[in-house]
């Protein structure tokens, strides 16, 4: 992605300009940013999440962002290019990789957000999270093939087992599937 | 199904059936927001990204059908005039947000306007299923089997530990939104409403006016919704916000007898004075317009007034909105203009009743 400004420098910051009530994105290079003294606004929200994320990590509203030293160092996704500070202002994910990649510091903004919980427990999909299903039932066999063993029951142990195979067979050929 | 036909009717088709406790219950939505695995969500990704996504939609979709929600109209945000914008956004078949985008934002709506996809809102896709009155397990469940038909075809941005992964952290996890739009204008004549929706928050849920701005509600009509999705299944979320919905529509009940009883006399009053103002207006503004059909709208339901239909708030307070009265005049109209038109829109929607 390419500075809105020079078109010449990748952007690498990404603003969000609100005038006259119109909201634009702006996606522009250091050196730009520097040069036109963009100032930071926030997206317009449907309710209390803004304050939520604000208050949390206690944002300096209204300035110019100077763009310096910090930025380069900090955790930056490596598939969308946002930066950790930068979603802390837009309170917004850049792509499905952020997740994993500020991973160790959403916790406690989860537990915020969503009353306490980190971890989803609802709908797995239906195509994709089907080696998932089969993953999980998988580790309810292991578990009852364990008890089988420690109980002699090798009869059933075996049945068990070729059930266990016959997941983990099932599994290879629908990520191979995947990702042809 | 043509873009025009979307337009020229204020009430969606879905809305002229009657769902269980629809005194008082408007209707029921669940939205789910999904992404594309491999493509940066709208607020970052490149144009050529999302062209390709509104393609896709278009490709997949267009005139496509699933179960009784036929015919997929796909409409591309850019090809419609700011008025016509309005009114998909009045008769909630696509979110402001989506309005206000150029580009690649689209949009594919079933004829009889229950489902309706936005494409490259906030998220790539976000899926809207309405059914008249309180039905949100039937609602979710038509919601998920659709989510399962797109999910045939797109590979969804997924998580192990974190779920459908959302642009916003606030919809990650189920990324389910469901809402219940309920007309409740005893709890807020009494201004019981503002005393109990402390306690409605406590428990993840929201309490808005979904016309007008801020804390008020025009029209008495309120959106109650989850605010949670992370870290609870989809049918505990709704069966939490149904047992709220149920308990709100109990204290409303109570609430309507309750003053029909110490003041019946004010009330019909209140709720005849409101149908004069309506059928005899020349100039009425949209929050005199809101407050009025509320009270002929409760004086139906109290069995009040008789030969006025139900549908009557729901119709009106879309047809009367800025966007479906320009429309209606084909072109923009000042405010003063707007207050003329809409008083005689409502006058001659009246006369029809009779
Ligand atoms: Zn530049
Ligand atoms: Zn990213």
């Amino acid at each position: 992605m390419e500075c809105h400004e020079c078109h010449e420098r990748p952007a690498t910051l990404h603003y969000t300009q609100v005038v006259n009530g119109h909201k634009t994105e702006v996606k522009i290079c250091e050196v730009c940013a520097k040069e036109k003294g963009y100032m930071t606004t926030y997206p317009e929200e449907g309710y209390s999440l803004h304050n939520l994320l604000t208050g949390l990590f206690n944002f300096d509203t209204g300035h110019v962002k100077t763009p310096g030293s910090h930025i380069q160092k900090e955790h930056q996704c490596p598939k969308c290019g946002l930066t950790f500070s930068e979603f802390k202002q837009i309170g917004k994910f850049g792509c499905g990789e952020c997740y994993h990649t500020f991973s160790a510091n959403l916790n406690p903004i989860f537990r915020r957000v969503h009353s306490g919980n980190t971890e989803h427990r609802g709908k797995i999909p239906k195509r994709k999270g089907g080696s998932l299903h089969l993953k999980k039932q998988i580790v309810i066999y292991k578990a009852e093939l364990q008890e089988l063993i420690m109980n002699e029951e090798f009869e059933q142990a075996a049945v068990i087992r070729d059930k266990i195979k016959e997941l983990e067979a099932n599994i290879n050929q629908k990520e191979a599937g995947d990702s042809k | 199904m043509t873009l025009q036909h979307f337009m020229n009717e204020a009430i969606s088709p879905w809305m002229r059936e009657q769902g269980p406790n629809h005194d008082i219950v408007l209707s029921s939505r669940i939205r789910l927001a999904r992404n594309f695995a491999d493509v940066p969500f709208p607020i970052i990704a490149d144009q050529k990204d999302l062209e390709k996504i509104r393609e896709f939609f278009k490709e997949n979709y267009e005139h496509s059908s699933f179960e009784e929600h036929q015919n997929f109209e796909f409409i591309s945000i850019r090809d419609l005039t700011a008025i016509e914008k309005s009114v998909l956004v009045e008769k909630h078949l696509i979110s402001p947000l989506l309005a206000k985008k150029e580009g690649a934002a689209a949009t594919l709506i079933s004829d009889n306007e229950q489902v309706s996809v936005m494409i490259n809102e906030e998220d790539h896709i976000r899926i809207q299923i309405y059914f008249p009155g309180l039905q949100l397990t039937k609602a979710l469940s038509k919601a998920l089997e659709f989510d399962d038909w797109i999910e045939e075809k797109v590979n969804y941005a997924f998580d192990e530990t974190r779920g459908f992964l959302t642009s916003c952290p606030t919809n990650v996890g189920t990324g389910m939104r469901a809402s219940v739009m309920m007309h409740l204008p005893a709890l807020a004549m009494t201004k019981q409403i503002n005393r109990m929706m402390p306690a409605i928050n406590q428990l993840g849920l929201v309490v808005r006016g979904i016309y007008g701005e801020g804390s008020e509600a025009l029209g008495n009509i309120f959106q109650i919704s989850n605010q949670i999705t992370l870290g609870k299944a989809e049918e505990h979320i709704i069966e939490d916000l149904e047992s709220v919905v149920q308990q709100l529509i109990e204290h409303e009940r109570k609430a309507r007898t309750r003053i029909l009883e110490q003041s019946g006399i004010e009330l019909e009053n209140r709720i005849f004075r409101s149908l004069g103002v309506l059928e005899y207006s020349r100039i009425i503004e949209s929050k005199e317009a809101a407050r009025c059909l509320s009270n002929v709208r409760l004086g139906i339901d109290l069995g009040i007034i008789k030969n006025v239909s139900r549908n009557i708030l729901n119709e009106l307070m879309v047809l009367t909105q800025p966007g479906f009265l320009q429309h209606y005049a084909k072109k923009t109209l000042t405010s003063t203009e707007r207050d003329i038109l809409r008083a005689s829109l409502i006058r001659e929607r009246l006369q029809f009743e009779e």
